[in-house]
């Protein structure tokens, strides 16, 4: 589904991702850790399109289409959600009135009618539930005043709202407490089909044991270093960076 | 950065949607400016004589004043001589029926998006249209005057109601108030008219559009409107010019009078044509709108969307003299292009635990200007009178400029007056937010906009609300990345 091949990018002429090479298949889900600064973040960003970073060289296809030809909302509208690490705060603009803006322009690109109000409103019920998500909030300008954990839980609750193909999720577990943190891995297991696939950023392994990855992967320095299960999440919580870094540095050197 | 100014030029550089000319036979007076003029005016108008006297005293001490020159903004001088003063579509004074109306008109009206008929009545807006300074028709009257409410043409209410004219016109905004005032009070050929008995809840929205139509002609139309002891209204006013490359003045004044526990709501969502992307034609809109809390509990609440005209100059203000009064000041004001606005409000609290509130929001896109003045004064007797005034400037790209201009005078320590101001642009980061979750550049900068306006946006009716955020959308295209 998701193939990266070779991606390099910058900003502000310094190199960030310096050759990332990662394929994701359908039905998968793909864990990415590493130290802070190592470029999870950036990657994510590159995915979904944020023209502040330069792609400078490699490719990235999302189910046969090249994705870095596309502007970001036709990547969103192609499948690809990003639950942002800091979500953004629009005064005046409610989660309802954003989803609902958000769903219909994704329809009109896929040639769907619009919603109308009433499925809307249903759609935006089921969902909430899913979440539990409170609709007090969502009626509240959107991310205006949240909480770090409530803006955690509106990101996936637009998740699910859009259901894509591809979820990025940067770091969606800090910040969480630990009713939540099960609440959002509840939803993104319920919300995995089998045609499509997550991608979790995260720092902690505890994240990990909610949502089962087939995959980890370790970023250091704009490069995957090091790939494996489940079981590399719980040597990296032992052991720390150190010994990835030693290996990693050595082979550049 | 440059990538989104680029973005930014893009939507910014819409087309005005209401440039079109009709085709109207009109009567019309040659350009220029004299006494005789006024005398034409006001013998066209057939009106007594007491309002030819105030007209040609207007008219004389407007020869005596000076053009302001203390807005924030610069356009080349006015040449009063090279104005038409007079032109009306030719038709038949007395209507029988909408039927009668000129069919190149009603199209008009229908491009202008307003039915003037059987859509209009079952909404429940009444509608007074007033072209080139002229009324054409006023719907729902019958209906209204069960009631006893009068809404009609201003000229029509100095024919038939000529002792309320008397009394009130230019009680609030006196002949010399200013340069513009003086000036229409000499030359107003139109307008619209309202009076809402004691005890009277208007039923409906009453609303009054204008439209500049023919060539070098000026606007100048007055609007007076009386609510009576404990009765309510909402009043809305719209308008709209057509593509002209030369400028064209539209001086307008309105007086509303709120009597003891009155109430008047007056909406404007004011669209002239702004000029084109390089700053050439479009209106100069210098307006002076001003309210009087004349009894006890009265209230007053100006709301504004301003999208258009080249160059706005214009403070809808209240006059807070009854104790309890209360004022309010909601506006939101765009600019883009070359287009300059010097907007805002004056409360004068005169009265004891009067109250004001002011929220004024600014956004200016492309080369344009756009300041906010407003003046917030206390008088000695005003006990306990508290204001809160919030001013925000959006801007969009880095070509533009927000201004704001607060004053505050109190003469009572017992009075509570809080400013508040701020500056933001559009983040790039939430546009992209927006793009992430599928929704392009310009829809995602029309939602930031409405969001970030909505504190105004939510005081106007319904119907109104809808297009005014339409408009500010249309008016931003093509301004944002
Ligand atoms: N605008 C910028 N200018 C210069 N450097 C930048 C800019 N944005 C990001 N960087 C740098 O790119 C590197 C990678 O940042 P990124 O946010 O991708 O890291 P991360 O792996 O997500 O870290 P964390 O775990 O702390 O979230 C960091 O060194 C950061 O300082
Ligand atoms: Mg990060």
């Amino acid at each position: 589904m998701l193939s990266i091949k070779n991606l390099h990018a910058r900003i502000e002429e310094k190199e960030i991702l310096r050759g990332i090479n990662l394929e994701v298949k359908a039905g998968e889900v793909h864990a990415i850790m590493g130290p802070n600064g190592s470029g999870k973040s950036t990657l994510a960003s590159v995915l979904a399109g944020r023209s502040d970073y330069e792609v400078t060289s490699g490719s990235v296809t999302l189910n046969g289409k090249d994705l870095l030809d596309l502007s970001p909302e036709d990547r969103a509208r192609e499948g690809v959600f990003l639950a942002f690490q800091y979500p953004i705060e629009i005064p005046g603009v409610s989660t309802i009135n954003f989803m609902k803006t958000a769903v219909n322009e994704i329809r009109e690109y896929r040639g769907q009618e619009t919603m109308d109000a009433v499925s809307f409103l249903k759609l935006m019920k089921e969902k909430m539930k899913l979440v539990e998500i409170d609709e007090s909030l969502l009626k509240r300008a959107l991310n205006e005043g949240f909480s770090g954990g409530e803006k955690k839980r509106n990101e996936i609750f637009q998740m699910a709202m859009l259901e894509p193909s591809l979820a990025i999720l940067d770091e969606t577990d800090s910040g969480l407490d630990i009713d939540a943190l099960r609440i959002v891995a509840n939803g993104v297991n319920k919300l995995k089909t089998p045609n499509n696939a997550t991608i979790v950023v995260t720092h902690y392994q505890r994240l990990l044991d909610y949502i089962i990855p087939d995959f980890v992967h370790v970023l250091y320095k704009g490069r995957i270093v090091k790939s494996g299960t489940k079981e590399l999440a719980l040597e990296l919580e032992e052991k720390g960076y150190d010994w990835i870094k030693a290996e990693a540095d050595a082979q550049t050197v | 950065m440059s990538d989104s100014n680029k973005i930014l030029e893009e939507i910014t550089s819409s087309e005005y949607k209401w440039g079109f000319v009709t085709d109207i036979d009109n009567d019309s007076l040659p350009k220029g400016l004299n006494e005789d003029t006024v005398r034409y005016i006001s013998a066209k108008k057939n009106e007594p004589e007491w309002l030819l006297e105030w007209r040609l005293d207007a008219f004389r001490k407007w020869l005596k004043m000076e053009e302001p020159i203390w807005p924030n903004v610069t356009y080349p001088k006015i040449d009063f001589q090279d104005i038409i003063y007079y032109s009306a579509p030719k038709q038949k004074v007395t209507l029988n029926s909408l039927d009668e109306i000129d069919p190149e008109l009603r199209a008009t009206f229908e491009k202008l998006g307003i039915s003037l008929d059987e859509q209009k009545r079952m909404t429940g807006v009444a509608v007074d249209a007033v072209i080139d300074s002229v009324s054409i028709t006023t719907t729902f009257k019958v209906k209204l005057s069960e009631l006893g409410i009068i809404f009609c043409s201003m000229s029509e209410a100095v024919q038939e109601h000529p002792e309320l004219v008397r009394k009130y016109l230019g009680s609030v905004v006196p002949v010399t108030d200013n340069y513009y005032a003086a000036l229409n009070s000499a030359v107003f050929s139109d307008g619209s008219f309202c009076y809402i008995p004691k005890g009277v809840r208007s039923p409906m929205e009453l609303s009054t559009y204008f439209r500049i139509n023919a060539a070098n002609t000026g606007q100048f139309e007055r609007t007076l409107l009386i609510a009576d002891e404990s009765s309510y209204v909402s009043y809305l006013e719209g308008c709209t010019a057509p593509v002209r490359d030369e400028n064209q003045l539209h001086a307008a004044v309105v007086e509303l009078v709120a009597m003891e526990k009155a109430e008047i709501k007056y909406s404007t969502v004011q669209n002239w044509y702004p000029g084109d992307k390089n700053g050439k034609g479009g209106i100069y809109n210098f307006v002076t709108k001003r309210g009087i809390c004349a009894g006890d509990y009265a209230k007053i609440s100006w709301t504004q969307v301003e999208t258009g005209s080249a160059v706005t100059w214009k403070y809808p203000s209240c006059i807070l003299k009854g104790d309890h009064s209360i004022g309010e000041f909601y506006s939101v004001a765009v600019t883009n292009n070359y287009q300059q606005a010097d907007t805002g409000t004056k409360m004068i609290h005169i009265g004891k635990n009067t109250k004001s509130r002011i929220v004024s929001k600014g956004i200016s896109a492309g080369h344009s200007h756009n300041s906010y003045r407003g003046l917030v004064k206390v008088m000695k007797r005003a006990e306990g009178a508290r204001n809160y005034s919030q001013c925000d400037s959006l801007l969009m790209g880095d070509q533009c400029g927000a201004h704001t201009f607060p004053y505050i005078e109190v003469e009572n320590n017992t009075s509570t007056v809080e400013h508040e101001a701020t500056t933001s642009k559009i983040g790039e980061d939430q546009i992209f937010y927006c793009n992430q979750r599928g929704i392009a550049t310009e829809k995602a900068v029309a939602l930031i906009v409405n969001g970030y306006c909505k504190e105004v946006l939510n005081q106007l009716p319904m119907e109104f609300a809808v297009e005014a955020q339409k408009l500010l959308a249309i008016s931003l295209e093509g301004s944002v990345g």
